[in-house]
């Protein structure tokens, strides 16, 4: 059997103590909620902490309400099925509900949270292995070792952000609430991630999302389209999100965003500037769409031939269009 | 044994206090701390769905537990299924029905087709498909399963 | 009949939905310790100096073994005795096992595995057919075989094939590639060994127990008598575990060496590595047809990527070649095949052994023949298929055949003829046939392949049989068929089987040759049992036990019990034995040993799916199954083998695959190889057609790997339906799909596959008599 390396579990009594802990042992501990990215990567030797800092127990972490002004705030250690459950999110924001209802499996969905989701590691078919494998096929940049397997040509991670609820809370605008030692801040979902498969977040280690808001958005639609190999249990490989405001026929708004491309989730700001003041026509849409995918490079190194992937983007986002705009 | 806790939880009805590892799975506690082998493993990584316990009454897999987080709960395992000597009827329908070939994924699919029909007592095909897709068998093809839920639904439903 | 037939539950199942069956894993005995391996980082390395004080430094840590302490060599086959337990001078694959550590806990023989030191010197690794083919940088692999690093080969040649082709008026050739797959079974291997008083007891989720023993045997220097090995109940086999392994035989060892029992349970990684799942098989077959769609001759070329070692491989190559001619008379039939030696690990039986792959580029290269000739793909089918009662050009004896009946059913169950047409909706269809058991076994002796014991007395009927239950039902079958010769039901018969120990022998679960097998065993214990018992009823009711009517416990008027103690009283103690060894079936030449069965069972499958041109995506949305069963013992149990087999194809048309980065294994693991999850799984449909085999038990014939095998080449059959590409390489991924209407859209071949087929130096044919004249005009 597979096991994990030994280490302490501790279980503070709210976020910012959760948040001194990680602070105090730097790079010694690490939070966690469900678990279930984690704890696989955890025996895989993936990560070595030897402190884990619980926080799915927190009750202040499990707030799922409408805000006074229309908006929703989602507790971080909301597991991914009450997500799917809730009726108010599937009305207002659609593409959110199918994006959780898409993750893994559903006894992952009762356990992983929309926190650990948005915070989930960044995957390469060369790093999310056992420590046997990638000791055999020789350790990469991100863990181990000093060189990217997948492009050695410069010292770079290029593992691919895999979430599948962080693109559309970024196209419906959605703002994280984190917890430091010293307070909190609350910062724009988008900005919670850069290009780079190791450093892939802008949040300091230690700092709990305790939350996530969605602004009021009366009039948007929202679609988030996956592509994986089975119809469960899959990361995506691909995926596209949509937000829109259709008024009379017309696009006055929209977003379009991608994952499973790079090492975070990608924001087609250009090619979904071209559909407002527009029909939803399928000619304009497969243009748009051509334009998100010009961009994006995938490796190899997640399943699947990459020039495949690469030429499914446009297919995602043409879907991820059409859906949005029923 | 410094680095041991005192983990509380419910097993089957039981109450349970017993001394574990912090980085010991709740599938490790189970089979090898408390002897409840019906609780089977296929990856340990949450890929197969073997280990699958219901916690406070929610399909969730044992080899991603902690047992801090497990603290507390209601845990049923395929022992606490059956009431003495007479089966659940999802077990009287997979012994019908052919749904147990190896019978290592069995345990699982119980138990979550047991979660399923206690939201939803008269399930579709698809719904019952979407529920059991995170539990994979190589034996069956899932049809049998299939099935057998579907006439334990029936059963039950009367 | 009462109970054979009857859709009566199977006998291991109450215990397996209550969580009380005790798998291999299951069980721990007082003061278990605990085994890991250490397994090879390299694909090919030469093992200069291993040191092992750190390992044996580690508190907790009991012994630590070495190949130094099992230095005898097996293999499944006796020509391919290749293996160690433990590999001291040179390692093969990545996962190769080097030394073995047993310790209180299995973290603590984990951390001591990994503080093993052990210096390599790496060669160059041989990762592809072609490689091997040619000469190699460094040694060759293995100090047999040749040249280069070819394994084995064979060339057969039946009937005047050059008078075939010139009788031709169209040839065609073509090329086909089938991936390689593992058995992905849910129950990783494990294995318990005791030491007691000089004698070993294994306890090991094997399909082969007998098997297991003989290795034991040999590796170990124990007698015969001194071992007992048990096949605990099954997770899961499919094939995967038909070989003896290495962790098998270490903790034989390692409980001799320490005097405790010694565990070992491979994680999900190692399955993988230990593999012996499906080659990676390339192939090229060029068919000679009268423009009516009759065969003249056939030319099969086959070339087997075996990996490390060799397994089952000289019997998968020969399979390669050996039932083409089980579906379609051919006049005149060429096979030459050979199986190479890579740096990966070692492949053997799965479900279907050797066959689906050259089902997979048969069916779909008389697909195209009918294609190019205009005819009509089923009709090319029926106008070459086998009949009843005839022997092949290749000297396989054909009794029972339905496969004129499957056709039909399959047909207008599917409504295949009068489908729809549509760009991106397509059907297709195919036949295959499959062996209700190997007709040789393995050690070619005059002894029975199956023997049962049936022990009679106060507490009631005890069945013993080597047979082992790997999920697939073979303990019910055995337990139905003596409860119908002796009026009981089958719960009502005790069994003890897969048990070297105390069953009589039983070759294995493999070849699907447990239920004929093994059932013709139990069948004649039954009988005679049956008979004693008749004849002191019939003589307390005054009657002829002719007369005798069993059934709901009865024999007559009397009760079972009161039977069973006249019977006691008259004859003492009681019990029967019986047993089964096929007729001599193998043809006049070397390499007949592979192909011949008692009876062959035959499978048709159409196949529905949606395929989106602009993705290549497939939805599958319905499989219709006919399968020739000869007779079903349990009609629940045989259709759960269709269902599974029709699965296990799809998976494997679709996207199972043991895919490599040169010698590196690309997904060892359940997320990243990938299977059929419940929602990919389209609706089975099964027809059942009972032929009443002469020789099968109450006619019964096999069905637990022949309807995996026409699901393969449906799947691509359909995809050219829809969309009028080829993919001659499976599994057929979507990526395949959008290359191959690429290469449509530019005018080239409307097809993904191999361009060709290497040249390789087969030896001279062996030219072999036929011992027929085609059943059908040509
Ligand atoms: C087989 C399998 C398939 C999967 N498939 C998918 C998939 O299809 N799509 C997908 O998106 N994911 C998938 N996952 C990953 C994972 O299950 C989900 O992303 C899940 O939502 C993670 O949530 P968690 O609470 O379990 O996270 P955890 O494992 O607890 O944490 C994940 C990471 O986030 C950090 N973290 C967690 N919560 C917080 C917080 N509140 N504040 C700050 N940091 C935090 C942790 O430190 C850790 O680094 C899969 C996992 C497995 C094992
Ligand atoms: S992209 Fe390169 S550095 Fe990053 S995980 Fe993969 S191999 Fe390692
Ligand atoms: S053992 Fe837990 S999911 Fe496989
Ligand atoms: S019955 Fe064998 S894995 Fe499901």
């Amino acid at each position: 059997m597979l096991r994990l390396k030994p280490f302490r579990y501790l279980r503070p009594a709210g976020a910012e103590e959760a948040a001194a802990i990680v602070a105090e042992f730097d790079g010694e501990a690490m939070l966690v909620a469900g678990g279930t990215d984690l704890v696989p990567k955890l025996k895989r030797r993936q990560m070595e902490p030897s402190i884990l800092v619980g926080i799915s127990h927190l009750e202040e972490l499990r707030s799922l309400r409408s805000t006074p002004e229309g908006g929703m705030e989602i507790g971080a250690a909301i597991t991914l099925a009450e997500v799917t459950r809730n009726k108010d999110l599937e009305m207002h924001w659609p593409g959110y509900v199918q994006a959780a209802s898409l993750v893994s499996s559903p006894p992952l969905r009762n356990l992983g949270t929309i926190g650990g989701n948005l915070m989930v590691d960044t995957r390469c078919n060369y790093y999310d292995m056992t420590y046997e494998w990638r000791q055999a096929a020789g350790f990469c940049l991100k863990k181990d070792g000093d060189a990217c397997r997948v492009a050695p040509a410069r010292p770079h991670c290029w593992a691919v952000s895999s979430s599948d609820t962080a693109p559309v809370a970024i196209a419906l605008d959605a703002t994280a609430v984190l917890a430091g030692p010293e307070g909190r801040r609350e910062v724009p979902v988008e900005s919670l991630y850069q290009d780079d498969g190791i450093h892939y977040t802008t949040k300091q280690p230690y700092e709990v999302v305790t939350s996530l808001h969605f602004p009021p958005r009366a009039g948007w639609r929202s679609s988030y389209v996956k592509l994986r190999r089975r119809g469960s249990i899959d990361f995506p490989i691909g995926g596209a999100a949509v937000a829109l405001v259709i008024e009379g026929g017309r696009i006055i708004d929209s977003r379009i965003v991608l994952s499973g491309v790079a090492s975070h989730p990608v924001v087609a700001v250009e090619a979904a500037s071209y559909l407002v003041g527009h029909s939803l026509d399928p000619e304009l849409v497969a243009e748009v769409a051509d334009h998100a995918a010009k961009p994006v490079k995938p490796l190899d190194n997640a399943d699947l031939a990459y020039t495949w992937r690469k030429r499914m983007v446009k297919w995602l986002v043409t879907q991820a269009v059409l859906e949005a705009g029923k | 044994m410094s680095d041991s806790v005192i983990a509380n939880f419910d097993v089957n009805g039981r109450s349970r206090e017993v001394l574990v590892k912090p980085y010991h799975t709740l599938l490790e506690i189970l089979r090898e701390d408390l002897g409840l082998t019906g609780t089977k493993h296929g990856c340990e990584l949450g890929e197969c769905g073997a280990c699958t316990v219901l916690v406070d009454g929610l399909p969730q897999l044992s080899c991603l537990l902690l047992p801090h987080q497990v603290e507390g709960k209601e845990i049923t395992t395929i022992e606490g299924l059956a009431e003495g000597d007479e089966l659940h009827p999802l077990q009287e329908a997979f012994v019908e029905a052919g749904a147990v070939q190896c019978g290592y994924c069995t345990p699982s699919m119980l138990l979550t087709a047991k979660a399923l029909l206690e939201g939803d007592p008269s399930p579709s095909r698809q719904e019952i498909a979407e529920a059991l897709s995170g539990n994979l068998c190589r034996c069956t093809g899932y049809e049998a399963i299939t099935r057998a839920v579907e006439l334990a639904a029936t059963r039950m439903d009367t | 009949m009462r109970v054979v037939g009857k859709p009566l539950a199977k006998v291991d199942a109450r215990a397996k939905v209550t969580g009380s069956t005790l798998y291999a894993d299951d069980l721990i005995f007082s003061d278990t310790l605990f085994c890991k391996l250490l397994r090879s980082p390299h694909p090919y390395a030469r093992i200069k100096h291993m040191d092992l004080n750190a390992a044996k430094a580690v508190e907790g840590v009991v012994a630590v073994i070495t190949g130094n302490d099992l230095p005898v060599k097996y293999g499944i086959l006796p020509i391919s005795q290749d293996e160690h337990a433990l590999e001291s001078e040179k390692v093969r694959y990545v996962g190769d096992p080097v030394a073995a550590v047993a310790a209180f806990d299995e973290e603590t023989a984990a951390l001591a595995a990994e503080k093993i030191r052990v210096e390599y010197e790496v060669l160059d690794p041989v990762t592809s057919i072609e490689e091997a083919l040619s000469e190699p940088t460094d040694e060759p692999i293995h100090d047999y075989g040749g040249p280069a690093n070819i394994h084995k080969m064979a060339a057969l040649s039946f009937g005047d094939l050059e008078a075939g082709f010139a009788e031709a008026d169209h040839i065609r050739e073509d090329v086909f590639f089938y991936g390689g797959n593992t058995h992905l079974p849910m129950e990783q291997h494990s294995a318990i060994a005791t030491y007691v008083n000089g004698k070993l007891t294994l306890w090991s989720s094997t399909q082969t127990p007998h098997y297991v023993h003989r290795t034991i045997s040999k590796v170990l220097d124990l007698p015969m008598q001194a071992i007992r090995v048990v096949a605990t109940p099954h997770g899961g086999g499919f094939g995967g575990k038909t070989d003896p392994f290495s962790h098998e035989l270490a903790v034989c060892k390692l409980a001799m060496v320490t005097g405790k029992p010694v565990k070992c349970t491979l994680t999900r990684e190692e399955v993988f590595y230990a593999h012996r799942g499906r080659h990676p098989v390339l192939m090229w077959v060029r068919t000679g047809m009268k423009s009516n769609g009759r065969i003249t001759a056939m030319h099969f070329k086959t070339a087997l990527d075996g990996g490390a070692y060799g397994s089952y491989g000289v019997a998968t190559m020969f399979y390669t070649g050996a039932l083409q001619t089980t579906t379609y008379d051919i006049p005149a039939y060429r096979f030459e095949g050979a199986r190479v030696f890579t740096n990966k690990a070692p492949c053997g039986p799965k479900r279907g052994h050797g066959t689906p792959q050259p089902r997979f580029a048969l069916e779909l290269h008389l697909d195209k023949m009918a294609e190019d000739l205009g005819l009509d793909p089923v009709e090319v089918r029926r106008r070459n298929y086998v009949s009843p009662n005839t022997t092949t050009v290749n000297w396989l004896r054909i009794t029972s055949c339905g496969l004129e009946e499957i056709t039909d059913q399959v047909l207008q169950a599917s409504s295949y003829v009068n489908r729809q047409r549509a760009v991106g909706h397509g059907m297709g269809f195919a036949v295959a046939s499959y062996l209700c058991g190997a007709g040789l076994p393995i050690y070619w002796n005059k002894l029975p392949h199956s023997e049962c014991l049936i022990k009679l007395d106060r507490g009631g009927v005890t069945v013993y049989c080597g047979a082992t239950d790997i999920g697939q039902g073979s303990d019910t079958v055995i337990a139905t068929l003596v409860a119908e010769e002796l009026g009981l039901w089958p719960s009502d018969i005790r069994l003890v089987t897969g048990d070297t120990g105390f069953a009589p022998v039983d070759l294995g679960s493999y070849s699907s040759r447990v239920t004929f097998m093994a059932g013709n065993a139990a069948l004649d214990a039954a009988r005679k049992l049956r008979n004693l018992l008749a004849e002191v009823a019939a003589e307390s009711m005054g009657c002829l036990p002719g007369e005798i009517v069993t059934g709901d416990g009865k024999f007559g008027t009397l009760s079972f019990e009161e039977t069973t103690q006249l019977a006691q009283e008259r004859f003492g103690a009681i019990s029967t034995v019986g047993s089964y060894r096929p007729p001599d079936l193998a043809g006049p030449y070397k390499g007949s040993g592979v192909g011949p069965s008692p009876a062959y069972s035959y499978s048709a499958a159409v196949v529905d799916i949606d395929v989106d041109p602009e993705t290549g995506i497939i939805k599958v949305n319905k499989v219709w199954l006919a399968h020739d069963i000869g007779r079903s013992i349990n009609p629940v149990s045989v259709r759960g083998q269709v269902e599974g087999g029709v699965y296990m194809g799809l998976g494997e048309a679709l996207m199972e695959e043991q895919a490599y980065r040169k010698a590196m294994p690309k997904q060892p693991s359940m997320l990243d190889y990938k299977s059929l999850t419940s929602v990919d799984m389209p609706e089975v449909e099964t027809i059942l057609v009972e032929t009443d085999d002469p020789e099968g038990p109450y006619g019964a014939k096999e069905v637990g790997q022949g309807p995996l095998l026409p699901v393969v080449p449906a799947v691509v059959s359909a995809v050219h339906d829809a969309l009028g590409v080829w993919i001659d390489q499976v599994p057929v991924t979507p990526d395949k799909i959008m290359k191959a209407l690429d290469a449509k859209a530019k005018g080239q071949a409307p097809r993904f596959g191999p361009k060709s087929f290497p040249d390789i130096a087969y030896p001279q044919y062996v030219k072999v008599d036929t011992p027929h004249v085609a059943t059908q005009a040509i």
